[in-house]
């Protein structure tokens, strides 16, 4: 019996050192991320006024906004996810559908992972040899593109992994009533995998609206209005990008401005991503 | 092989068991019958009687095992041929043992012991009744389908042995009117005798049954 | 007291006269990759009838049953050899319409598979695969399949509800009554009432007893008392061969075969 309550004893330490440890770890963690946030919120909010939706972005020493920016940021990443969607989700329900047990699947699937942790910057550097360079200009639609690029590998995982936990049974269900595989997949199928589809693309959405360094090469800035998508964009990775390093004061204030809009963006994606992942869970 | 659920084994070992001591007992009570008729002994007419009891509780109980089986079991293929070759078997022994009572009963009847002649027919036919019945539950106890089927046979040979002894027993009525009271009951007697034959021939159609699913033809009717 | 079948045979398939016939199994072997899964198979299935497929896991009853509706040929390392004559024509040869066999032989899974749809769209879709109804005879199409399905009562007052929503049981009614409202020839379940609690289980072997006036039915179970309540003919296969096939009550009440005897009565060893 002593051998056995020792035994107990000696565990119980452990449980508590461990549990300690993995509290302490998870405070830091998170004081950390408070500290993120409060410092966001303590200089952004003080520099958020109605001009900040309304003005262009403005010259050193001078009232503005970030109208332009924001426009330009929703205007490219509109671009981005339009094509990561399209490709993502059909190239993901290839993957899911048709290439399992294939090498030509295996192959994509892990091209399609590399191309998931790819550096920005690289991905930048490769828009900006095939479509600034050789049209001798910064265009939104670059911008678009290189935002593609790093969201539809995000989109494509996720809905490969979201179409195979689908019961096989539903599947064949369809196939069963003699419908072919492609009305399967597109009435039952993605239909079933809605939410988690839908989870994946807010979730790349949320992800290249912070981009700064492909926006670099690609669509730069601007310090105007501008609205054609072929020529440079303001955004407003970007201009934070310039703004926090200034020594102008209303820059650096914009900057914050900037910084804490993109966070709440992020933040109000996410939410409703989850909310619509627990809806699904809700049959 | 053995069932994976050992309770069914246990169930049906004892059912077929307790059909076994049924049997044992019925095959007594007809030969302590018929010897007690050979030499009129009254009182162990009257134990004999009072023994039936026993065969008529050990009918019910094998009976209500059965139906438990069968309900708590769902019994399939020849584990449900048995209970139901229990029940049917028990209902047989039963009778036999009503039989032996009712031949038992009418010995205080008679004043005296039986005449030569027919003494002999009747106890040749007892004993060759209380041999056919010993027979068959022979191979019920071995589930022997073969010895079954030759009692079955030989059901041929208790319904000639019947019909030789049943005209002797006329004839002597015809010749001696005095004796007509006594020879009808010997007459019951012969006639109890044989259905107890056709009781072991049922018994032996039984274990063909619970053997191999299959039924004996209709036997000759004697 | 256990009892030896005297001169059992191996095997004891019964056989069934043309006329009698929906499908005819001739020869089947069946291959996942290198592995032989079903080994000569061949049995008759009698129309506008129940035949069950009984056996211990892994035997091949699914895997039979997933021949006669090509269901295998999703998957590409499975492969059946032999023929599978439906009415008379192979639909194991090259070139079958699979949709046009699979709406002639319809299937319905171990568990419930409602489609993410409304129940009146659920049951619509196989119909609207192939046919041009107006409206008012596809919503009477749905509702005799709810009918039939004995779902009607249920579900008429909310037939635009998700088909989520009904419970385990109902489910694989709607289940049932999509597979019969493109009116196929056969009727193949797998395990169907697996699922289900008792009552459920009832009121769907209700359904399918009552479906076989019109329909060839084929029930794979492991549910003795199931094949035995609800089918005409069973079948009894081990690891991959048929072993016994006859009339129910035979099977049930004196099988020919030893190995059938064992698994009936629960002598697995």
């Amino acid at each position: 019996m002593n051998r056995r309550s020792e035994l107990m004893l000696r565990r119980r330490i452990v449980d508590l050192m461990f549990k300690g440890f993995c509290i302490t770890v998870t405070m830091l963690a998170l004081v950390a991320l408070a500290a993120i946030l409060w410092t966001l919120l303590a200089r952004g909010v003080g520099g958020l006024d109605l001009d900040v939706f309304v003005r262009a972005t403005p010259a050193p020493n001078s009232h503005g906004g970030l109208a332009n920016a924001i426009i330009g940021s929703v205007m490219m990443c509109l671009i981005g996810m339009l094509i990561a969607t399209v490709v993502g989700v059909l190239a993901g329900t290839w993957l899911a559908e048709y290439g399992q047990g294939s090498p030509y699947g295996s192959v994509v699937r892990f091209l399609n992972d590399v191309l998931l942790s790819a550096p920005s910057i690289l991905v930048g550097l490769f828009v900006y040899e095939v479509l600034v360079a050789p049209f001798h200009g910064f265009s939104a639609v670059a911008g678009g593109c290189a935002l593609a690029m790093i969201a539809a590998p995000v989109i494509t995982r996720t809905t490969e992994d979201v179409l195979r936990l689908q019961p096989s049974m539903l599947r064949e269900s369809g196939t069963a009533l003699g419908a072919p595989m492609a009305l399967v997949i597109r009435e039952v199928l993605w239909r079933s995998a809605r939410g988690g589809i839908v989870t994946g693309g807010l979730l790349a959405f949320a992800r290249i609206s912070g981009e700064t360094a492909p926006l670099l090469f690609t669509s730069l800035s601007n310090q105007f209005f501008e609205l054609n998508p072929l020529k440079p964009m303001a955004n407003l990775p970007v201009v934070i990008f310039q703004y926090a390093l200034s020594p102008y004061d209303d820059w650096r204030r914009l900057a914050w401005v900037g910084a804490l809009l993109i966070a709440a963006t992020v933040l109000g994606v996410t939410i409703v991503a989850r909310i619509i992942a627990r809806e699904q869970h809700r049959p | 092989m053995e069932h994976t659920f050992k309770a069914i084994d246990e169930d049906l070992q004892a059912l077929h068991d307790d059909v076994v001591s049924m049997g044992e007992l019925a095959v007594t009570q007809l030969v302590s019958a018929v010897d007690a008729f050979l030499r009129n002994d009254r009182e162990a007419a009257a134990r004999i009687a009072l023994q039936d009891a026993r065969l008529d509780e050990m009918d019910a109980d094998i009976e209500r095992r059965a139906v438990r089986f069968i309900a708590l079991r769902q019994p399939l293929a020849d584990d449900l041929r048995a209970p139901i070759a229990a029940m049917k078997a028990a209902m047989n022994l039963e009778r036999c043992g009503d039989l032996a009572k009712n031949l038992a009963k009418r010995i205080p009847q008679l004043k005296s012991a039986p005449e030569t002649a027919t003494a002999k027919g009747l106890g040749d036919l007892g004993a060759l009744v209380a041999k056919r019945l010993a027979e068959v539950m022979d191979a019920f106890r071995s589930m022997d389908s073969d010895e079954a089927k030759s009692v079955w046979q030989r059901d041929a040979d208790v319904d000639a042995l019947h019909e030789k002894v049943f005209r002797q027993i006329l004839t002597s009525m015809s010749g001696d009117p005095s004796s007509i009271q006594a020879s009808t009951h010997l007459l019951f007697i012969t006639k109890n005798l044989e259905r107890i034959g056709d009781h072991a021939t049922n018994i032996a159609e039984l274990v063909c049954y619970q053997a191999t699913g299959v039924e004996l033809g209709e036997r000759a009717k004697g | 007291m256990s009892v030896e079948i005297l001169d059992a045979p191996e095997v004891q398939v019964l056989e069934l006269p043309p006329d009698e016939t929906r499908i005819q199994v001739k020869n089947l072997n069946f291959f996942y990759g290198t592995k032989q899964a079903l080994f000569d198979v061949s049995l008759a299935f009698r129309r506008q009838s129940v035949t069950a497929l009984i056996g211990p896991s892994g035997c091949g009853k699914s895997t039979l049953l997933r021949t006669l509706n090509r269901m295998y040929s999703l998957y590409p390392h499975q492969r059946a050899e032999g023929q599978v004559l439906l009415d008379g024509e192979d639909v194991l040869a090259r070139g079958v319409d699979l949709a046009a066999l699979r709406a002639r032989v319809g299937m319905v899974f171990q568990k419930p598979t409602p489609f993410p749809m409304s129940i009146f769209d659920n049951v619509a879709y196989g119909v609207r695969l192939y046919e041009k109804l107006s409206r008012h005879d596809l919503a009477a199409r749905v509702e005799e399949s709810l009918r039939r399905a004995a779902l009607w009562d249920e579900v008429k007052d909310k037939l635009k509800d998700s088909g989520h929503g009904l419970s385990g049981g109902q489910q694989q009614r709607l289940c049932v009554a999509r597979a019969i409202a493109v009116r196929p020839e056969v009727l193949l379940l797998d395990e169907p009432a697996s699922a289900l609690d008792p009552i459920s289980t009832a009121r769907l072997e209700e359904t399918i007893s009552d479906l076989k006036s019109d329909y060839t039915v084929i029930v794979v179970t492991h549910n003795l008392g199931q094949a035995a309540r609800l089918s005409d003919h069973t079948g009894f296969m081990y690891l991959g061969q048929l072993v016994e096939y006859g009339e129910t009550d035979q099977v049930f009440t004196s099988p020919a075969t030893t190995r059938a005897r064992d698994y009936i009565t629960g002598r697995f060893g």
